[in-house]
């Protein structure tokens, strides 16, 4: 069981905001990842999508996600890392969206498993949503670099903030 | 969209904020194009299919909640 958790790197998005995050030269002394986030964007839709690339990889996602969305459920599956639901700029305003990414092993020669927990949240009786997903990226590289973007490349706004934690296991 | 992006080092703690080359804003702004044109073809999907199951309960003469009976 992992009995360290240690801050890597935060970052807070300044004004004009941003159209990425990028965590790089992530050093491979730790056991596991996580990603926690609060992040909106200024898009014109009220649920938008986050994506969590690796290495500047685009390719070779899988996912296996379980939603709520108002009085509805389901799941899905995708070829794609956009596994974390966000407030779009048209959701209620200054409400950001609270997402956690864990990756285990993240430093390993095998594929990476990875999940993640997000959520949309309004005030109103609709855009509210809960996702979880179980995620695959097929590539045996060690993980250096993490890069989280809007999937309809929208900009991430102001006051958004992603910190990087390290997990050690001893 | 910010033509910027944040860049952190984690080695170094650094944190930069750059300006996207111009390749990166083209890429960018494709895949905001290919996003926007799935996205309005998933809507299209599901307005022709509301339209239809709208179409065959007007058929049948029976709201959504008598078709869910039936079904259940």
């Amino acid at each position: 069981m992992p009995d360290t958790f240690i801050k890597i790197a935060s970052v807070t998005v300044g004004s004009g905001g941003a159209s990425s995050i990028d965590f790089t030269s992530i050093p491979s002394t730790y056991t596991d990842l996580v990603v926690k986030y609060s992040i909106r964007t200024t898009s014109a839709n009220q649920i938008d999508y986050l994506k969590c690339e690796f290495n500047g990889s685009t390719t070779s996602y899988t996912e296996r996600v379980l939603y709520g969305y108002g009085t509805t459920v389901g799941s899905a599956s995708n070829s794609g890392s956009y596994d974390n639901i966000i407030n779009g700029g048209a959701n209620t305003a200054s409400t950001f969206s609270n997402g956690e990414i864990y990756v285990p092993n993240y430093a390993g020669s095998n594929y990476k498993s990875f999940s993640s927990d997000s959520v949309a949240e309004s005030n109103t009786t609709s855009n509210n949503m809960l996702m979880l997903a179980a995620e695959l990226w097929s590539n045996t590289s060690a993980i250096t670099s993490i890069k989280l973007s809007d999937l309809s490349s929208g900009t991430i706004a102001q006051y958004s903030t992603a910190t990087l934690y390290g997990i050690k296991n001893s | 969209m910010a033509d910027t992006k944040i860049i952190v080092n984690c080695e170094t703690g650094e944190t930069l904020e750059v300006e996207l080359t111009a390749e990166e804003v083209a890429q960018r702004e494709a895949d905001a194009q290919a996003y926007a044109e799935a996205k309005a073809q998933e809507d299209f999907a599901k307005a022709a299919k509301a339209a239809e199951k709208a179409d065959l309960l007007a058929k049948l003469s029976i709201t959504e909640d008598e078709a869910k009976l039936l079904l259940g």
